[in-house]
């Protein structure tokens, strides 16, 4: 005898969840076949997606017979055209790292999802897919039915095709991916000669899966369910914040434009066509309000505008606006958005610490680490010695001969073992060590300052610094 | 009216309903996690049969496993010793290098004293240090718990300039692969005691010479008309302010009346072993060690020409390998 089923009642537990009935959720059971409608957003995501061609081309450039943008994990550096960054220098990348979320950040508070709808990786791969899809399978209604349609030589044909293309553009996604790591041109020789590493191989395969499966497969999912920043970027929208809504005051009530072949009166603009629903790549309702499903694309706004259009109401029933406005409170100006200001000063403090490390990089840095077992050596004349470790790290693309100097330290110093210049390798740390000895009787204090500076035999103003002591027996 | 309900939305329960309608579903995992655990169970069984598994404890044996596809039976000995041949892949182009080239030669080589004095460290710490101390910093010996003539330091520090057998790198390279024992003999019989405090007196003083008794009583036989030690002797330096033992005037007493390696009870003991008879360490070790202990600080150049001789050597030892 089923109980269950009579429990639903207001009352009981099963009742709390009587609501989950309103709830509809996406679970990627049906493909959506979203329409493409020309307007100026869908201009613009044009525009701004081909930002992704430097991800395809971008490290096929030479600079100075060499690959002007590669991140070379292999040798531990990055060389963007002439600079080269080593390790050492890559706190820089923390500060990149924040720059860039305070970016998306502020972005997002002053005009919501923009980087989902118009950047990211997803929402591009996403378009150019379905865009493929298009161009083989129809316009949506086509696709529907072609998904519908028993197989037969048309349909086998159709799909082939389709996913011999999102194939070829995953490999060269991967292929793309990896010349960043290594050198382009070899790269190609290599996989040309089935010769890649089993690491390069490794790289090849899973981006050209992943590409594959999340932009031809999980599309709209993966923004819905996987991506975690499609959820972190809801808390930064406020009431401020412009994003495509629907204009309800406006719209409703709704209904169709004709009834029974006569014009109704008195009813809101939104005629019900569903364009907007058609058009939306996720598959989102606007009229229902901002939603987690909502990437902010715009292409529901072309598709209201066309329709507005063409039943002579104004533009912008959906359009960029704020909660503030759209519910009849006094809109703020831009700049009256506090949040915003301190996203925008994290993200110069984050760029200023860049340029200053970029104009600090130096060719030439200095450590020098004292020994510390023993920290002097008495000499058969009495006088003390220390010893120093130094390493130099040469930043620049060539070897290079230093020879070092000694500010302060001891009157009547000698530095032992800088007779000649040494030699410092090129993206390397060089160690060499330095004697300096002094006269017991001119030390004064058991530990003395000592600066250490190198200079390029060449070009003495290629120079580094290091700030070290001189260690003698208690005084 | 029954409690026992065996299907809620078609899914198996146990049976059992609390708070009304809160069931015990049944349901099966999914496929895919069955699958794997099943595969899970059949690996289990699979990696136990490939490498070694049942120890036998009475036969004092063990099962080897049937091995790997590729590589063959698996055991820690062999992944030791294929790391192993990875490390001496990067070294044996210099080791080549070193084995037949002379001290001199390996120290004008930058890269070569480099590679040396990395290797050296493990060398010293491992053959030297008990003695000198590690780093070469000595080890002093003081207190009640040492003999009067245990006293000072045990063997020479390293890092400094003074060398008792010079300190040019072959000399240093000669110490270690011929040992070294120096020998004083015991002065107790030939001074009275006034004449032994004058000389320790003026010994410590860094000034031996100042007193007559020094040539007299035949010290500048060994330590030079000057005091300053003969390197082909291993006799001291007095002047300088390095003292091998005990530089007190009471110490110097000690050295002066019974000698080193004199024979004497009370005598010092100061030997360096032979590292050749040894046997402990190599040819090379040798080298390295002589290199090492000499960019300790205290090293004394060669004049410039037998390094440009050596150079030359090595040059000649680069184009054709001669044996020593």
């Amino acid at each position: 005898m089923s109980e269950l089923g009579k429990k639903t009642e207001v009352g009981s537990v099963t009742g709390l969840y009587s609501e989950h009935v309103e709830w509809s959720t996406n679970l990627g059971d049906a493909t959506i076949h979203a329409k493409r409608m020309p307007g100026r957003f869908r201009t613009l995501k044009y525009i701004t997606e081909s930002f992704w061609l430097i991800f395809f081309f971008g490290a096929y450039l030479r600079w100075n017979g060499k690959q002007a943008l590669l991140l070379d994990v292999n040798n531990r550096q990055f060389h963007i055209f002439n600079l080269t960054i080593l390790p050492q220098d890559i706190w820089m990348v923390s500060l990149l790292l924040l720059l860039l979320a305070m970016a998306l950040f502020a972005i997002t508070s002053v005009a919501s999802r923009v980087f989902c709808g118009f950047f990211c990786f997803q929402t591009a791969w996403v378009d150019l897919f379905t865009w493929v899809e298009e161009k083989i399978e129809g316009n949506p209604n086509k696709r529907h039915k072609l998904d519908a349609a028993p197989w037969n030589g048309e349909k086998i044909r159709k799909k082939v095709l389709k996913h011999v293309i999102w194939l070829a553009i995953s490999v060269f996604t991967g292929i793309s991916f990896t010349i960043w790591f290594v050198d382009a041109f070899q790269y190609w020789r290599d996989l040309l000669s089935f010769n890649l590493s089993m690491l390069e191989w490794v790289t090849l395969i899973s981006f050209t899966l992943g590409t594959y499966f999340l932009a031809g497969f999980l599309r709209e999912q993966t923004c819905l369910w996987l991506c975690p920043y499609a959820r972190i970027q809801a808390v930064m929208a406020d009431s401020q914040t412009i994003l495509p809504a629907y204009d309800v005051s406006r719209g409703e009530p709704r209904g169709k434009l004709r009834q029974a072949g006569k014009v109704v009166e008195q009813q809101g603009d939104c005629i019900d066509c569903f364009q907007c629903v058609q058009v939306c790549p996720t598959g989102v309702d606007i009229r229902d309000g901002q939603q987690l499903g909502c990437i902010t694309c715009g292409v529901c706004l072309d598709a209201c505008d066309s329709v507005m259009d063409k039943i002579g109401r104004p533009r912008g029933l959906i359009r960029y606006a704020s909660l503030d406005e759209l519910e009849g409170r006094p809109v703020k100006k831009l700049y009256q958005h506090p949040r915003t200001w301190v996203y925008v000063v994290i993200l110069l403090l984050a760029l200023g610490g860049i340029i200053y490390g970029l104009n600090h990089l130096g060719s030439l840095t200095l450590r020098v680490a004292p020994e510390r077992q023993p920290l002097f050596v008495r000499m058969s004349d009495g006088s003390i010695q220390n010893k120093y470790t130094f390493k130099v790290l040469n930043k620049t693309d060539h070897n290079l001969h230093v020879n070092v100097k000694a500010d302060g330290g001891i009157k009547g110093q000698v530095l032992v073992g800088i007779e000649e210049p040494k030699l410092v390798t090129h993206g390397k740390a060089t160690s060499f060590t330095i004697f300096v000895k002094a006269p017991d009787e001119n030390i004064l204090k058991e530990v003395t300052k000592i600066v250490f500076r190198v200079e390029n035999v060449e070009d003495p103003t290629m120079a580094a610094e290091y700030t070290t002591m001189f260690n003698a027996p208690k005084r | 009216m029954s409690d026992n309900q065996n299907s809620a939305g078609g899914v198996p329960t146990t049976g059992h309903v609390w708070d009304d309608d809160l069931g015990d579903l049944t349901n099966q995992p999914p496929r895919w996690w069955m699958l794997g655990l099943t595969a899970s169970a059949i690996w289990v069984v699979v990696y136990w049969l490939m490498y070694p598994s049942i120890p036998f404890a009475t036969s004092g044996d063990f099962f080897k496993g049937v091995g790997l596809p590729a590589t063959g039976q698996w055991s820690a000995i062999k992944e030791l010793a294929e790391d192993q041949a990875v490390l001496d892949a990067v070294r044996k182009p210099y080791e080549d290098k070193l084995k037949d080239m002379t001290p001199a030669a390996i120290l004008a080589d930058s890269e070569l004293s480099e590679y040396v004095t990395r290797s050296g460290k493990v060398l010293f710490s491992d053959n030297c240090a008990a003695c000198h101390g590690q780093n070469g910093v000595g080890s002093e010996q003081k207190g009640a718990k040492f003999a009067v003539r245990e006293q000072g330091l045990m063997a020479p520090v390293l890092l400094d300039d003074d060398w008792l057998y010079g300190g040019k790198v072959d000399d240093i390279h000669t110490s270690i692969t011929g040992g070294r024992q120096g020998m004083m003999m015991a002065h107790k019989d030939m001074l009275s005691d006034a004449e032994l405090d004058t000389l320790a007196n003026a010994v410590a003083a860094g000034n031996p010479a100042s007193t007559p008794l020094f040539a007299e009583k035949g010290c500048t036989a060994c330590h030079g008309a000057d005091g300053k030690g003969v390197a082909a002797m291993g006799s001291a330096n007095l002047t300088g302010k390095i003292w091998r033992f005990d530089g007190s005037v009471e110490g110097i007493k000690q050295t002066i009346k019974f000698g080193v390696n004199s024979g004497d009870a009370e005598s010092r003991d100061a030997v360096m072993p032979n590292f050749t008879e040894a046997g402990k360490l190599s040819v090379v070790d040798m080298k390295k060690l002589a290199v090492y202990v000499y960019k300790f600080g205290g090293g004394q150049a060669e004049a410039v020409a037998p390094v440009v001789e050596a150079a030359a050597v090595s040059a000649v030892a680069d184009a054709a390998p001669v044996a020593e």
